[in-house]
């Protein structure tokens, strides 16, 4: 899977969890670029991305990650390993 | 909403809540409000999101309190202003084995285990007095689910020292409390997780990361269980089965196949789950909930196949049989009616997912489960949605069963009457209309949330918003119970009026639609104005409220001698009756002193 296509896949989970049809995802998107996303939205989040690629993170890749890169990071190497 | 429908999709349902919430909140109208606290001692925001979609789709619009994470003791013991200031209607405890604190251990002695087990109940118990005695309000309570390991292994459960032991005791103690308590439910959890699966319900990453104490996936079936025990709570429960035959109730095509050769009984794997599911259908009947058939098909064939040996259910475990080839609505329709039931109160059974489809398009407020095509899958279809979830079983309940039928033989007799009047005096009727008391609390406010049509301000009450009415003096209560030569129709009629001064303001008049033209509504209000006469008021307010459901009262203050004082653009109307001026009305009830 190309990192592109994840970045497409990413925006369509992004715009579902935040309700927002206009969101568009960077690799430097972090929490503080989308209003909506909190402590307690990230869950759903995770999930949802989880969810989208059919993979699960364990709990220190999702700590570490920080924005949106590393999450497409961790899942091109979880789909394509 | 049929994604909201068991069986749902739990992951679209969190990952779309917020569209979802959009939605219920543009397609409905005419919900009732409530004010929900959630305690928790976990994280309960999704729990909480979800619980809304839950509501709104039952016609429940909530607005919400939310402990600080794992505040659940210190809110209910120590008070919080911020929750004092929000009036919960519910307050619901979200707790799980993740906060048992005193767990048994393997050097406990039996004292201790049992001393651990009594002080960790002592702690709800402190939950729950402190909260009934600062808010007065329903409760529902999380029991727990079981650990998420046995040290023990399978004796976990039979020794003492095993947390599976400990937590089944505990689970019963609180049984045991709700038993005990009026307005306090047991979520139950415990059986919850089991059905969803042990293992994923308490996945330790969901625990780990963000302190939920169970996966985000099963948060809907969480979610949906307690919006079940709320909207049943406030009458929202369905009232009536509406049944297809040829492959719902029996194997086969009974026209085609001949009644001996119906799938039935235990000759087959086949007939065999048929059997299990019609016996489920029947325990429905002790439940009051009634069991009507629609099917196309000649009468004759359908009562041929209710008469086959082996049939569970007969002729006799029906109120309304439609069978004839009629579009299904209108059979449906017509059954509401007969019933005297509001549509959106039956759920139509019908494999056939086509008859679904056309009785959603005509009426979208009737439940059609999705029962697909396996008679072994029915049961658990129909089960998991929660139409009937039971939050009290009274004794009336299981008496209207009769009571439908007693009114199909007052309409029979009815008919050898010329005068309506002479018809009134042979039922020989007999009221009690007095104060409330203690024994019809919970009737009554099953009621006051029940009553949609004869209901003149569509005004709902909690039992323990109805105890702190009937314990004032503020006000003046009445309810009403009839009987007539068929039998006892329970309590029918409630009537609560404030008192401001020397006036009387009705706040809530309901009665029961199976009395209508029985003249009660005649009995209540002439002892109505008997006590008002006592309290030494001068002037009586009516007031009438429209709905969608209550037309059939528009006049009822004309009726009964009231003046119209006042009328608004919604069309709400106040009515006025000087005291003096009244003049009895019963002509037809002996009312017991």
């Amino acid at each position: 899977m190309t990192e592109e296509r994840i970045y497409e896949m990413l925006d369509e989970v992004f715009q579902d969890v935040f309700d927002d049809e206009d969101i568009h995802v960077e690799p430097e998107t972090t929490a503080n670029d989308i209003e909506d996303w909190d402590s307690l939205e990230h869950i759903n989040l995770v999930v949802a991305v989880e969810n989208k690629f059919g993979i699960k993170f364990n709990m220190g890749e999702v700590v570490e990650m920080k924005n949106v890169g590393e999450m497409v990071h961790t899942i091109l190497a979880r789909v394509n390993g | 909403m049929r994604e909201l429908k068991y069986p749902f999709d739990p992951d679209f349902i969190i990952q779309k809540k917020k569209k979802i919430k959009r939605r219920l909140l543009e397609s409905s109208c005419g919900f009732i409000e409530k004010k929900i606290a959630i305690l928790g001692g976990s994280t309960t925001n999704d729990i909480k999101l979800v619980l809304e979609l839950f509501l709104l789709d039952q016609g429940i619009k909530p607005e919400f309190y939310e402990s600080e994470y794992n505040k659940f003791y210190e809110d209910a013991v120590f008070g919080n202003e911020e929750l004092d200031a929000f009036a919960p209607d519910v307050i619901f405890i979200h707790t799980s084995f993740r906060n048992i604190i005193n767990l048994p251990k393997i050097t406990d002695t039996a004292e201790d285990v049992d001393a651990k087990l009594e002080s960790e109940f002592a702690r709800f118990n402190q939950v729950w007095t402190a909260l009934r005695n600062r808010y007065n309000c329903t409760i529902i309570q999380n029991n727990f689910e079981y650990p998420h390991y046995r040290l023990l292994g399978n004796k976990d459960a039979t020794d003492i020292h095993g947390k599976v032991n400990f937590v089944t005791r505990l689970n019963l103690l609180f049984a045991q409390y709700a038993q005990e308590n009026d307005n306090f439910y047991i979520n139950d959890i415990n059986y919850q997780a089991s059905q969803y699966g042990l293992e994923k319900w308490s996945d330790e990453f969901y625990w780990f990361m963000y302190k939920y104490a169970l996966c985000l996936r099963a948060i809907p079936y969480l979610s949906f269980n307690v919006s079940n025990i709320i909207k049943a709570i406030y009458g929202k429960n369905k009232k009536a089965l509406v049944l297809d035959l040829d492959n719902t109730l029996w194997g086969g095509i009974i026209g085609d196949d001949g009644v001996e050769n119906i799938a039935i009984g235990q000759e087959t794997a086949q007939s065999e789950a048929f059997t299990e599911f019609q016996e489920y259908i029947k325990e429905h009947k002790d439940l009051g909930i009634l069991l009507n058939v629609n099917s196309k098909n000649e009468m004759e064939n359908a009562l041929a196949g209710l008469a086959h040996p082996e049939s569970v259910l007969s002729k006799d475990d029906f109120i309304v049989i439609k069978a004839n080839w009629e579009p299904k609505s209108k059979n449906l329709y017509e059954i509401a009616n007969e019933l005297n039931l509001g549509i959106d109160s039956l759920v139509f059974v019908d494999d056939n997912p086509a008859e679904r489809e056309i009785v959603n398009q005509e009426f979208s407020s009737v439940s059609t489960p999705d029962i697909g095509n396996k008679p072994e899958y029915y049961l658990r279809a129909i089960d998991r949605s929660g139409y009937f979830e039971c939050v009290s079983i009274s004794a009336d309940d299981l008496k209207k069963v009769n009571m439908y039928k007693q009114n199909a033989q007052r309409k029979q007799m009815l008919a050898t009457f010329e005068n309506y009047g002479d018809y009134l005096l042979s039922l020989n009727m007999n009221a009690t209309i007095e104060s409330f008391i203690p024994m019809y609390m919970q009737r009554i406010a099953q009621l006051t949330n029940k009553s949609n049509q004869f209901n003149l301000t569509t005004k709902r009450y909690s039992q323990a918003d109805i105890e702190q009415v009937a314990n004032s003096d503020e006000y003046i209560t009445l309810y009403g119970k009839l009987t007539d030569k068929f039998g006892d129709n329970g309590v029918v009629s409630v009537v609560i009026g404030h008192i401001e001064g020397d006036a009387l303001d009705i706040e809530l008049w309901i009665m029961s639609c199976r009395v209508l033209k029985r003249d009660m509504e005649f009995a209540m209000m002439d002892m109505l104005i008997d006590k008002a006469k006592e309290n030494n008021i001068r002037k009586v307010y009516g007031n009438y409220y429209p709905t969608s459901k209550n037309s059939m009262v528009k006049e009822f203050y004309s009726l009964h001698g009231f003046e119209k004082i006042s009328e608004d653009e919604q069309g709400n109307t106040r009515w006025e009756l000087v005291v003096n001026d009244y003049e009895n009305k019963n002509k037809y009830i002996n009312v017991e002193e």
